[in-house]
């Protein structure tokens, strides 16, 4: 019997099967890395850096890193947490995240990632951005206030929806995200609400319309679990 | 107890809605156990309007006018430990979502072009403090030294915290106590 190849997360050993990623072999033993723009649905994107870990002192993103064997991987430490903090920190004020009047509140990755790290203050200074709602669909709204660039409404709708019917234009500070239709509006697409698209947003920017604040605060997905424990069954967008 | 000085606690609510002053009273007969160990000093509790050497000032609200300036420094001068209070005070919360707007057109849109308003003025007695042309959090003004956030932050959470801070404990927040609305 030939040993299975693993790796040490945290000074626990992973098994992993070629080919797997450090996040894909993690989370197949029950292990949470956090994470914002990775889906297993889709292939790694690697741009939230959320979930950045240390093998043998480098800072990769464990969602494109491949694992490999005896390779010693730290996660859950005070220092990366730290940087996981700082990039939620930079998150929250690029845009405008005011959960209270969200409709996302207590569903929302972000918020629930802050959550669980610990970020009690957003630290830098906030841009306050202008970034109009898009209210024109009959059934979906956009609010780009929360928009947080992870492409999953991107890479969902191009991948599996077929319609490429979002987009991120510009780049650096002035990246944001847009609608490809002539007029910009959602209205002007074949976008529809049961599009995997309409379901993937991890924040508050898709939301589907008359559905909001159906769950009573206290018995949302995140009231009841953190999200360590809620990503180990489902990805709830 | 009795033996022991009780620590000095000031609160004020700048650009907020007392909501957290609400949730603080929330912890009913808690308060009783709490003024064992602490006294409060300026606070809309005790109608005292000048804030004196406190041991933890507690802010509720961001800064949205030249007066909310004025306090805020007063209060890091006076209080040892500052406390941001409630999403209002982390983040600037409700008030601050006007700061993508121009706050002159704000003045005007609510006080001259408004149906119904013929005649109206924008106010300009001297006494009303300067509106900001944005809503600050705190912590862009002065130094804090923690972050209670939640609209409002629970009784109990807040309860928890001041029990943590009288016994010079560093309070630490986590799921589910931290939350942001």
């Amino acid at each position: 019997m030939t040993e299975t190849a693993h790796f040490l997360l945290d000074g626990v050993a992973v098994p992993f099967a070629e080919g797997q990623t450090i996040l894909e072999a993690a989370r197949a033993a029950g292990r949470y890395i956090p994470h914002l723009c990775w889906h297993p649905d889709f292939p790694p994107h690697g741009s939230c850096k959320l979930c950045i870990v240390a093998v043998g002192g480098r800072h990769l993103s464990a969602c494109a890193t491949p694992a490999t064997d005896g390779a010693t991987v730290a996660s859950d430490t005070p220092e990366i947490n730290a940087e996981r903090r700082a990039l939620l920190q930079m998150l929250f004020v690029e845009g405008n995240h005011f959960c209270p009047s969200c409709e996302k509140s207590g569903l929302c990755q972000l918020q629930a990632l802050a959550s669980e790290l610990g970020m009690t203050t957003p630290r830098f200074n906030h841009f306050y951005p202008d970034r109009p709602v898009d209210a024109s669909h009959p059934e979906v709204l956009l609010d780009f206030n929360r928009c947080i660039y992870c492409e999953l409404c991107v890479r969902a709708s191009r991948d599996q929806d077929g319609k490429s019917v979002f987009a991120l234009t510009n780049r650096g500070i002035h990246k944001h995200l847009v609608v490809n239709a002539e007029s910009g509006r959602l209205a002007d697409t074949d976008f529809a609400a049961d599009d995997v698209a309409a379901g993937i947003c991890p924040v508050g920017v898709i939301l589907k319309k008359r559905v909001g604040f159906a769950v009573p605060i206290g018995s949302r997905t995140y009231d009841e679990r953190p999200i360590s424990a809620v990503s180990m069954d489902r990805e709830e967008p | 107890m009795s033996g022991e000085a009780k620590l000095k606690v000031a609160t004020v609510s700048l650009a907020g809605c007392f909501g957290c002053h609400m949730s603080l009273l929330d912890m009913d007969e808690r308060l009783i156990d709490l003024l064992e160990h602490v006294e409060f000093e300026r606070s809309p509790l005790t109608d005292i309007k000048r804030v004196g050497r406190c041991d933890i000032g507690l802010i509720e609200g961001g800064v949205c006018n030249a007066e909310n300036v004025q306090v805020l420094r007063e209060f890091r001068r006076c209080c040892h430990t500052l406390v941001a209070l409630g999403a209002c005070a982390v983040n600037g919360g409700l008030p601050a979502q006007r700061n993508h707007l121009d706050v002159g057109q704000c003045l005007q849109a609510v006080y001259l072009s408004r149906q119904g308003l013929a005649g109206g003025r924008v106010p300009d007695d001297p006494e009303l403090p300067l509106p900001l042309d944005k809503v600050h959090p705190v912590h862009e003004v002065v130094r804090i030294d923690y972050f209670l956030p939640g609209c409002p932050p629970s009784g109990e959470l807040i309860f928890t915290f001041l029990s943590d801070l009288i016994r010079g404990r560093s309070p630490r927040l986590g799921h589910p106590a931290l939350r942001y609305d």
